[in-house]
């Protein structure tokens, strides 16, 4: 059987890295392939020159047989490849209708178009309507459009690039039916994911990219997900330790908080109460855009409410700004690292002052302690085994995975008395993501309270001890983490709170 | 006060005159923008088109040739914003600024040996009986030609923008750029091509000034109206239809103020002079007082610079 596609010695190379060394493998018609690697693997790279945004430097692509060698996304197209992307390329201001026609060829996209999106949309399970505003719709719904936009081409290989990692777990499900369904049709499918639960299920051929290098070839259906991590990482991963205990005082409170978003696309928080433990980690999950950015703003102080709708051991902070708050002891850690937990061009000594200028007292009467400062970059790098060059490096040069260890442990060793960590690793290698959960529990351990907010569930359930789900601006109540099963989860973040509290 | 004086469609005619410059400068920066790019050179660009027009046409002694060199010129100063903007990636901000101002400086270098000429007649259109009309004759149908390419302008990219695909991806374009590259339409290209129709425009709306408005070329002559029509983009919330609106607005109180300065109305006159400038802005502000359909028609990506990844 001739392969569809034929990767043959691809090599790429950027100044100071080389992103892919010689990769080779073949996709077969009707078989849904695993990519499989770590951030900086190389798979984006990979994908950016099967789709023709990017030449390779050496090596051969073979479509059927013929060489295949696209300069642009439009060939690509023609020829047969579709790709979801893993940030959606979509316009928000635009309709559904106006965002897939962009997508398309201008013959393709006449006036016919919105029943076309109709028809496939509900013959592939993936109901959209084409007048509505990309604006409005759920995550979910904006990754339909991505895969009709797709669909309506007939790809005869689509790639989809991380496409479950915001999608809730009945959204999962919905979308491998629809995958399957192009798989017995004979598409092909290139599957890239970190979830290796994932892939096991759904994929029969993987490739694992490690440094830009092939380093393996698997069926995953044969392989264990420690296995196929292990592969990925190119070492053994430790066991994940027993979450921490519970039953400490109360140290954060939140009474009724509730915040009128004014953004555009913004959603606002609906009288969310919350009770949080010395010592215990408690998980909010849910899908972007439920209110998370909101939530983390009211608690950071970035968004001032009525003084009692916050309290901090007993004190009504609800009115301060973030300065005040982390003096008192309430330190946040965002998600976006890069612009909002730090400053890319200044270097990790200059980022100390970010948040813990105060706490730590790096300023004296307006000037700088600029040697306390450096000691206490040097101390984070160390603890968190950070990867960089020193302490004079500019934030913006470290890996994403690198920086999110230096933003968490630039809180943790701050000593908080709660510490609020919104996404902790995402976009985050696998060997980070295992170092930060264990320095998360190790924090609580030690009688901190921290709230963590995150879109992996896996990962809340496995760090957290009480577990509560945001969605649509309201939270659902607390539970243990033990007692609540992954599919009535799915059922809170669907939307379902206030019916299952 | 003698009110006879004044004769109502010797009126509605010269605000048509004052406003007509702005349609096509505001025309010209609102397809700029929605491509999302900030040229704040608008001014510059006009007063190099009020010369260029003005020097064409006396030299040739033909106003259209004029209009096609303030066409030219527009474009080609526009040219350079683009290859600054887009090719080394200055800051848009600054560099429309200092177009301003090197237009400025351009013009009245270009102008010299022209000032004190007057320019050649620019012709009207006549249509046999239509325009013979009392009254609506004079109103609708015996205007400079460039009138009625300035409603026309409107109206195509009114329609370009929200019916065709050429104008479905403009719009994408300035709405989210790095999606726009991902799906592989050029946005250096595709902005490129939009400052160039808006230096275009720009440049015939200064040579209406210098053609038909005054029609004189006077040092300085543009006299802030650029920056009237970027304010007019905005606050039109980047409709064409309402940036037309909001330019026959400012003409009207512009022609009001003239005529009640000529009446001796006890007034400063320039009080009198800024009303055009405070009443035009005051009024669109109202029409896009709904912050949220406002912003909805905001480009997204408006002044923030593309850099091709990859």
């Amino acid at each position: 059987m001739t392969a569809l596609l034929s990767i043959r010695g691809l090599w790429k190379r950027f100044p100071g890295v080389i992103a892919n060394a010689d990769v080779s493998f073949d996709i077969q018609p009707g078989e849904i392939h695993a990519l499989l690697g770590e951030n900086g693997a190389g798979k984006s790279t990979l994908v950016k020159m099967i789709y023709g945004v990017m030449r390779p430097d050496e090596g051969e692509m073979l479509w059927q047989g013929r060489p295949y060698a696209p300069h642009a996304p439009g060939e690509a197209r023609d020829t047969g490849v579709g790709l979801v992307f893993q940030h959606f390329s979509l316009f928000e201001a635009l309709t559904v209708g106006e965002n897939v026609a962009l997508g398309l060829p201008a013959e393709q996209a006449g006036r016919d178009l919105p029943d076309r999106i109709r028809k496939v949309s509900a013959e592939y399970g993936l109901p959209l309507d084409p007048d509505r505003q990309v604006g409005e719709l759920s995550v979910g719904e904006r990754q339909r459009v991505e895969i009709v936009r797709c669909l309506l081409q007939s790809p005869r290989l689509l790639i989809m690039d991380e496409p479950t990692s915001v999608l809730t777990p009945q959204e999962v499900e919905t979308l491998f039916l629809t995958l399957r369904k192009l798989r017995d049709e004979g598409v092909a499918i290139l599957y890239i994911s970190h979830k290796l639960e994932e892939i096991r299920a759904l994929c029969t051929a993987a490739t694992v990219l490690r440094g830009g290098k092939v380093v393996g070839a698997c069926d995953p259906r044969q392989e264990t997900a420690r296995g196929l991590a292990e592969m990925m990482i190119g070492r053994e991963l430790a066991a994940p330790g027993a979450p921490a205990g519970t039953g400490g005082e109360t140290r954060l409170e939140l009474d009724d908080l509730t915040v009128i978003s004014e953004a555009q696309f913004g959603v606002s928080l609906r009288s969310i109460s919350l009770e949080l433990k010395a010592g215990e980690v408690l998980g909010i999950a849910g899908v972007a855009g439920n209110g998370q950015d909101e939530l983390t703003a009211a608690l950071s102080g970035e968004t001032r409410v009525a003084p009692g709708m916050i309290r901090l051991e007993g004190q009504p902070i609800g009115h301060l700004g973030p300065t005040r708050r982390r003096r008192l002891g309430l330190n946040v850690a965002p998600e976006e690292r890069l612009g909002h937990a730090a400053a890319p061009e200044m270097s990790l000594t200059d980022n100390t002052f970010v948040s813990a200028r105060t706490r730590l007292k790096l300023s004296l009467k307006g000037l700088l302690k600029l040697g306390a400062a450096r000691g206490y970059a040097r101390r984070i790098v160390e603890d968190f085994d950070v990867r960089t060059p020193g302490v004079g490096a500019a934030a913006g040069s470290l890996s994403g995975g690198n920086l999110q260890k230096y933003v968490i442990g630039r809180e943790m060793l701050q000593r908080p008395e709660v510490l609020v960590i919104s996404q902790p690793t995402w976009g985050v290698d696998a060997g980070a993501a295992q170092a930060i959960r264990q320095a998360i529990r190790d924090l609580a351990q030690e009688g901190c309270a921290v709230l963590v907010i995150s879109q992996d569930l896996d990962e809340l359930m496995e760090i957290s001890n009480r577990f509560a789900v945001i969605a649509g601006g309201r939270l659902s109540a607390p539970r243990p983490a033990g007692e609540t099963s992954i599919e009535e989860i799915g059922l809170l973040m669907g939307g379902g709170a206030h019916a299952a509290a | 006060m003698d009110l006879s004086a004044l004769n109502p469609v010797a009126i509605a005619v010269s605000l048509i005159v004052a406003a007509t410059p702005l349609v096509f400068a505001a025309i010209g920066e609102l397809v700029v923008e929605k491509s999302g790019v900030l040229n704040l050179g608008v001014e510059g660009m006009m007063i190099v088109g009020a010369i260029a027009g003005f020097a064409g046409a006396n030299v040739t002694g033909s106003t259209t040739f004029g209009v096609l060199c303030a066409l030219l010129a527009g474009a080609a100063l526009s040219g350079v914003f683009a290859f600054m903007t887009q090719v080394l990636m200055s800051n848009q901000v600054a560099t429309g600024l200092a177009l301003t101002l090197f237009g400025l400086g351009l013009a009245a270098m270009l102008g010299q040996p022209y000032s004190g000429i007057p320019a050649p007649d620019f012709p009207r259109v006549w249509l046999p009986v239509l325009s013979d009309l009392p009254v609506v004759g004079r109103l609708l149908f015996s205007h400079d030609w460039l009138v009625y390419v300035s409603l026309l302008l409107a109206g195509t990219t009114a329609w370009v923008l929200t019916r065709t695909r050429a104008g479905l991806v403009l719009r994408a374009v300035g709405e989210n750029h790095d999606a726009a590259h991902a799906i592989g339409y050029k946005v250096v290209l595709i902005r490129t091509g939009a400052i160039l129709f808006g230096g275009a425009c720009a440049g015939v709306g200064g040579a209406y000034l210098s053609l038909v408005a005054s029609p004189l070329w006077v040092e300085g002559m543009t006299a802030g109206r650029g920056w009237i029509a970027l304010a007019i983009v905005v606050f039109a919330s980047w409709k064409p239809w309402r940036a037309v609106l909001g330019a026959y607005i400012f003409g009207g109180v512009t022609i009001a103020q003239l005529n009640l300065q000529a009446l001796g109305v006890a007034i400063e006159s320039q009080y009198l002079s800024m009303t055009p400038y405070l009443v035009t802005i005051v009024v669109l502000v109202i029409i896009s007082a709904d912050k949220r359909r406002a912003r909805m028609n905001a480009p997204a990506c408006l002044g923030r610079p593309f850099f091709a990844a990859g």
